[in-house]
């Protein structure tokens, strides 16, 4: 793991300097809210429905046994002792006052952490797979790329003031468990000949005006990847329309553009920018590098996990659903769900989390991942260690084995908490997570992914849901539109509305009906619910929604 | 004939905590709803809008609500205002917690 410079040290610690004097001239009168708000931004801290919120990136979802035990601090000593878990790998808190949050910035320094640019019109916190390092299909490790665009994006002094906020997502395997064709860039790591480069996509995202990210490079070099991805950014800070901020993303640039000019700008962009860099950015890769390279994995036996897995059926059923194939042999990789049935996605509390950090630390290699489903990662643990690692983890109502199924449900915090949503994400995620417990066919249903959100910014990803929940205020009342057919991976595809939208009671029964129609038609178990809705299109799930009269309902919406 | 005023309170966030906070008639923030001053006169709701908002050591985002006036004081006439009014649904936190 990437460990602090004492340059990285020294900014941190500068930084959070500047904002408790900012925060002390907010208080005294010095600055206007006008004048404050770019600079709590910039900061991580927002001003929600019921108070502050601070978001606090955690760089491409990874961190230690320390960090997580801090995060935990925070929650306890500023917070209502949990935190939440967000879409882009970050924490937030819900409940911090004004006053505490340069002590909460200071202690996260403590263990090298911070919520800089995780607002704000800045290149954000750069996210990537949540299994690097581990997967077993990789063909590198995609942290070192994302720790090195961090490095540079962090303070640019050309990219503090963007047309609008800009992600970065990173993968370094084929399958893609980033989101990168939803992220403005996607980079994937790629080998051509023995040789690592990248292929950039851009101009991908979801809000308002979703769009799937486009090739804009089959290979770039690793010495080519800054200059290059520094000539994108810089293309879009000029052409970015900032006369309208719903236009603004490069999404919209890129659409507006089209591929191939922004391509030829890039070009004759980057031949400025390769010029301006003058090697010192391979070294520090090479340096950035080092400290991720693997832990010591030991060669040990796996009959202590064999003979669980015979014995116990609780254990079996977790370790089918939330163990992924490790590179290593006799390892696994390890999903702990914060998707307990009925309970808020994405939501650990202070103790859940001083677990989690105690088990990466007892049997991880110090290790942790948060995802962008909103769950935790053990990234390395043996095999023999699993049944110990499960009967804690089920101690702490941290055991729940669901991960990719309906109730591994992604919601942004909706109108509970968030200041721009339309309708509430989270009680909805509940309802529908408590009634297919009480059914008992999750494991019968499969792989389904339904992801909410509480508003058409989509923080919850619902136009790439297997199905997607968007919550709306129609007329002053909640009201749910459903998308079905999305799909986040390297087979990415949008969502297509299934007609017109439920009132909030109406969304569990309409699920329903959904499983329902794509258990009658699938060709059997194996046919995924998105494969079987590949294979038949809306027409069966429309008419199990609204019936025969589906035509004239969908056209009065 | 001009459509008919819709009850106002006024309302924001208070600068140090961050929680939702209600003009009374007497000029005090308060965090009760139902201690807040409901305003049925328009020309008085900007008014009141106008001094709130000069209170910017005090306040952020100071808006107007839609209420509906009852005996137990203003009613929220959207969602949004109750969910305000009394906190997140998925843990008792916030106002409710407040009693």
């Amino acid at each position: 793991m990437y460990s602090y410079t004492e340059f990285d040290t020294a900014f941190v610690a500068e930084r959070n300097r500047q904002f408790r004097q900012q925060v002390e001239r907010r208080i005294s009168g010095a600055l206007t809210e006008d004048e404050f708000k770019p600079l709590r931004l910039m900061n991580g801290l927002y001003l929600q429905l019921h108070a502050y919120m601070l978001r606090v990136a955690i760089p491409y979802g990874t961190l230690n046994g320390a960090q997580m035990d801090q995060l935990a601090l925070l929650a306890e000593k500023w917070d209502k002792g949990y935190g939440h878990f967000t879409t882009r790998q970050n924490i937030q808190y819900n409940w911090p006052e004004l006053r505490d949050v340069p002590d909460m910035l200071d202690a996260l320094a403590e263990v090298g952490m911070h919520a800089i640019q995780t607002s704000g019109n800045t290149i954000r916190n750069v996210t990537a797979d949540h299994f690097a390092g581990a997967a077993a299909d990789e063909v590198a490790d995609p942290r070192p790329v994302a720790e090195l665009l961090r490095q540079w994006s962090t303070d640019h002094p050309e990219f503090q003031f963007l047309p609008r906020k800009f992600k970065i997502a990173v993968t370094g395997a084929e399958n893609d468990r980033a989101v990168i064709k939803a992220h403005d860039i996607g980079i994937q790591v790629v080998e051509h000949g023995g040789e690592i480069g990248y292929r950039v996509l851009v101009g991908g995202g979801l809000g308002r005006t979703p769009m799937i990210g486009k090739e804009l490079a089959p290979f770039v070099p690793q010495e080519d990847l800054l200059p290059y991805v520094e000539a994108v950014v810089s293309v879009w800070n000029l052409l970015g329309r900032r006369d309208n901020k719903y236009k603004a993303r490069i999404k919209i640039t890129v659409h507006e553009h089209g591929i191939d000019e922004i391509r030829e700008r890039v070009a004759s962009r980057f031949a400025e920018t390769k010029a301006a860099f003058n090697g010192a950015d391979l070294a520090l890769f090479d340096e950035i590098a080092a400290q991720f390279a693997p832990p010591a994995f030991r060669n040990a036996p796996t009959e202590a996990f064999d003979a669980a897995y015979e014995a116990d059926p609780v254990f079996r059923a977790w370790t089918d659903s939330n163990l992924t194939a490790h590179k290593a042999g006799g390892y696994a990789i390890a999903q702990i769900s914060l998707k307990a049935h009925g309970e808020t996605p994405g939501d650990a509390t202070a103790e859940q989390m001083r677990v989690m950090a105690d088990l990466a630390r007892r049997f991880g290699h110090d290790e942790l991942r948060i995802t962008h489903e909103q769950n935790v990662v053990l990234p390395h643990v043996h095999k023999s260690d699993l049944p110990q690692i499960h009967k804690i983890l089920k101690a702490h109502g941290l055991a729940t084995a669901n991960i990719g199924m309906i109730s591994d449900i992604i919601a942004c915090p909706g109108m509970d908490y968030c200041a721009l949503a339309t309708a509430r994400s989270i009680p909805i995620a509940q309802e529908i997570a408590t009634r297919f417990d009480e059914l008992k066919i999750e494991n019968e249903i499969g792989e389904l992914k339904i992801k909410i959100s509480g508003c058409i910014n989509a923080c919850g990803h619902h136009h790439v849901g297997h199905i997607g929940i968007l919550g709306l205020d129609r007329a002053g009342v909640e009201n749910y539109q459903i998308t079905l057919g999305g799909d986040a991976t390297e087979t990415a595809s949008l969502g297509e509305r299934t007609g017109p939208g439920f009132p909030a009671e109406e969304v569990v029964p309409a699920i329903e009906r959904i499983v329902g129609a794509y258990m009658d038609h699938r060709e059997g178990p194996e046919e995924s619910f998105l494969q079987t809705y590949r294979r038949l299109g809306m027409a069966p799930f429309k008419l199990a929604l609204y019936g025969e009269d589906t035509g004239k309902r969908s056209r009065a919406a | 004939m001009p459509k008919a005023f819709t009850p106002k309170v006024v309302t924001a966030n208070a600068l140090l905590e961050g929680d939702v906070i209600y003009l009374a008639s007497d000029d005090r923030w308060v965090r009760r709803l139902d201690e807040a001053e409901i305003i049925t006169d328009e020309a008085i709701a900007q008014l009141r809008l106008l001094d709130a908002q000069a209170r910017a050591s005090e306040a952020v985002g100071v808006y107007l609500a839609d209420m509906a006036p009852t005996e137990d004081g203003p009613q929220p006439k959207h969602f949004r205002e109750e969910f305000r009014a009394t906190g997140p649904s998925n843990y008792h936190h916030g106002k409710q917690a407040a009693g």
